[in-house]
């Protein structure tokens, strides 16, 4: 029903004529808030808490944005979508910003009318399996019933996968993520396939969460990024920048805890990051001590992971190939000059 | 308008001209409605083109590189999109085509039970219509699914049926027969079968026009549906094998599979739809009038004789346009299977093929246009039946 409702919305939408595409920044300023499209329900990523504040990774950088604009990172309305309505919730217009762990895919940049940013989080998919079937490969799985969500890139590297290896399997797939994992949950399936961050975020929402366990093969890329309508390139730069800024911050050991400090450094590559030289904030629509605001509300990009998603949080997983590339990662930041 | 005919300008003049002017408005209506519909689409178009989505139905013909549970046609991921919702709307029609006939039957069972003059069986009937009818068939079908079939035992804990046939979370798995040598014949056997026994109903019809009297039809009907299969079969061979569905790997393998999807959708619709078709059947027998049944048993029919020569074909007249209506109800319904996971058309179509191609205006608008012809070709076969059985008035 929600997908007719939203597919009429963008009848409706595509119908009036000149549909605006251009001033998202503005529209924005004009609301007092960023509309963004979340997860609902991936702990680490984007869930709202116990006392119905969003919190997650995703979360933290539609906040970051916020804190860009408005210099308050609670000017957000969260927009929680499915990963069936989400595309067409941006390309309506609905949301402002998709920040909804969406990977990266050449057709969905080209065909689908939106633009994604910069890969914010590098994952791959993964299988979970009850430790009880003895099985210690995801090349052992033939004949298993695997349960997957619809719509996802998950789907098709499954069926890649079984393909690619001659292998058999009965796959059930559904709308929702919430309905996959019960279906997974109730023994519907052998095996669950999903992202390895979400597998590791799942399990703990299992009945028994010690008798599952994650299987080491990672069958595919999943770089997750931003995403925007095309055609605006300001609201574009914008969302790409806080992004580099927020990598930008941790690679020259820009923090929350020590933001203010910095602004008195010396450094030419800190100073110029936080707008005490020159004036890059003015070339994305927004005063110079941009990055400021933004280490102030949420920090920077390894204190967000640890935070949602590593050490600080339930879930434990490693930087991996998220941490800087001056780590052994491949998170890296354009200059900001 | 012209209340008062005197006041109807002369006929001479054009524009003063009823008919004339009537007929120009409707002309003017339908340009202006062909004009808006061309303007939206030209407008879609463009806008289409201005947000840079892909348009056209081009993507049919692209593969779909995702796999699908069930499926009646031979399927897998590298085939196209196109093949993907007909693999889809074959579904739909399975547990449609499926779910009309037990939802029919059940529903002449309840339906005919709720006017029984056994109170019990009256009103266990009554009970049935009442809290299925008004349940939503979401909550049901999910109630079905969530809390019935999925905590079955696993699949190296199946229940066994009986007869072969197993139950388990993964589905309902029943033996099937393995095609013997004398497959063919036996089915040619069948055929010849069918051909003489409808030649047999037609002419025990003449016969018993002509003369009162009538051969027993369906003790040699039966006969020879048996016979002749079983005769070919021993001509030609055939040692019929059963197929049982055993516990192979990770799943049961072998025999036909029930999927808990397809089966906890058909309970669903089959239950629902039968409540109404109950409350329409009932109808439909109680505004026969009472004096149809006293004039039939007063000639001395007896009692089946007069619900089945006389009461139900004067019920039928009432019960086929409200039963169609059902029919389009259970096949619309059965979309609802996308919470549920059983793929057919809406859950194929508007799940990975509008999410991997992105063209919702498209896939949405074919999956109304097939759900239309599917109605449309269901009324028309429904109203050629009620025509059929129409009373003819002498």
């Amino acid at each position: 029903m929600k997908r007719l409702l939203a597919s009429l919305a963008l009848t409706t939408t595509l119908l009036a004529a000149g549909a605006a595409t251009a001033g998202t920044l503005d529209q924005v300023k004009q609301r007092g808030q960023v509309v963004c499209g979340s997860n609902p329900s991936l702990a680490g990523f984007g869930v709202p808490d116990d006392k119905g504040q969003w919190v997650g990774f995703d979360v933290d950088y539609c906040r970051a944005v916020a804190a860009a604009i408005f210099n308050d990172p609670t000017k957000v309305k969260f927009v929680p979508l499915s990963a069936k309505d989400r595309f067409t919730a941006l390309q309506t217009g609905e949301i402002d910003l998709l920040v909804r762990n969406s990977t990266w895919t050449m057709s969905r940049d080209t065909a689908l009318g939106v633009s994604f940013t910069a890969t914010n989080f590098y994952d791959g998919q993964a299988f979970m399996v009850r430790k009880k079937l003895g099985v210690s490969s995801a090349l052992e799985l033939n004949g298993a019933t695997v349960c997957v969500q619809q719509g996802t890139t998950t789907e098709l590297n499954l069926a890649d996968f079984f393909r690619s290896n001659k292998m058999k399997y009965e796959i059930v797939s559904f709308a929702t993520n919430a309905e996959t994992v019960r279906a997974y949950d109730s023994g519907r399936c052998d095996a669950f396939t999903t992202d390895t961050s979400a597998l590791y975020a799942e399990r703990l929402r299992l009945t028994n969460p010690d008798e599952h366990v994650i299987l080491p093969e990672i069958i595919s890329k999943e770089p997750f990024a931003p995403v925007v309508r095309k055609g605006d390139e300001q609201w574009f730069d914008l969302v790409r920048w806080v992004g580099f800024a927020l990598v930008g911050a941790e690679e020259l050991g820009v923090a929350q805890t020590n933001v203010d400090e910095m602004t008195k450094s010396e450094s030419p590559e800190i100073r110029r990051l936080l707008g005490v030289e020159s004036k890059f904030g003015e070339g994305i629509g927004l005063g110079n001590d941009w990055v400021v605001r933004i280490i102030k509300a949420v920090g920077n990009y390894g204190e967000i992971f640890d935070r949602n998603l590593g050490d600080g949080s339930r879930l434990k997983i490693k930087r991996g190939m998220n941490a800087l590339w001056s780590k052994g990662g491949v998170q890296y930041s354009p200059p900001i000059r | 308008m012209f209340g008062d005919g005197a006041e109807r300008p002369p006929k001479g003049s054009l524009t003063g001209n009823p008919a004339v002017r009537a007929a120009f408005f409707q002309i003017l209506l339908v340009v202006a409605l062909v004009a808006l519909g061309w303007w939206a689409a030209g407008n879609v178009a463009a806008n289409l083109r201005a947000a840079n989505i892909a348009t056209g139905f081009g993507f049919l013909w692209d593969p779909a590189n995702f796999d699908i549970t069930q499926s009646l046609i031979s399927y897998n991921a590298s085939m196209s999109y196109g093949r993907a919702l007909l693999v889809g709307l074959l579904n739909t029609l399975l547990v449609s085509a499926i779910g009309i006939v037990l939802a029919t039957l059940l529903g002449f069972v309840v339906g005919i039970a709720r006017l029984s003059k056994n109170v019990l069986v009256a009103k266990l009937a009554q009970i049935y219509v009442e809290l299925l009818r008004n349940v939503p068939l979401l909550l049901q079908l999910l109630f079905w699914y969530n809390a019935v079939l999925k905590p079955l035992p696993g699949p190296r804990q199946s229940l066994e049926l009986g007869g072969g046939a197993l139950l388990n979370n993964r589905g309902l798995f029943l033996p099937t027969i393995d095609a013997p040598a004398g497959g063919p014949a036996a089915l040619a056997g069948l055929g010849v079968a069918a051909l003489a026994c409808a030649a047999l109903v037609l002419w025990n019809r003449r016969r018993v026009e002509a003369t009162g009297r009538s051969v027993p039809v369906l003790p040699i009907a039966i006969a020879l549906l048996v016979a002749l299969p079983a005769v070919s079969l021993a001509l030609f061979g055939g040692a019929i094998s059963l197929n049982y569905p055993e516990l192979r790997g990770f799943n049961v393998a072998g025999g036909v599979t029930l999927l808990p999807e397809f089966v906890a959708l058909l309970l669903g619709l089959v239950l629902y739809t039968a409540a109404f078709i109950a409350e329409i059947v009932r109808a439909g027998i109680v505004s026969v009038s009472k004096g149809q049944t006293e004039a039939a048993e007063a000639l001395g029919l007896r009692r089946g004789l007069v619900t089945r020569l006389v009461i139900v074909p004067q019920a039928l007249r009432l019960i086929i346009p409200p039963l169609t209506g059902q029919y389009l109800n259970l096949t619309k319904n059965s979309s609802l299977a996308v919470a549920i996971g059983y793929p057919e058309l809406v859950q194929v179509g508007a799940g990975p093929v509008l999410q991997n191609t992105g063209q919702a205006l498209e896939v949405i608008s074919l999956i109304m246009l097939v759900y239309l012809i599917i109605s449309l070709v269901t009324s028309l076969v429904m109203n050629l039946y009620n025509r059929r059985i129409a009373l003819v008035e002498r």
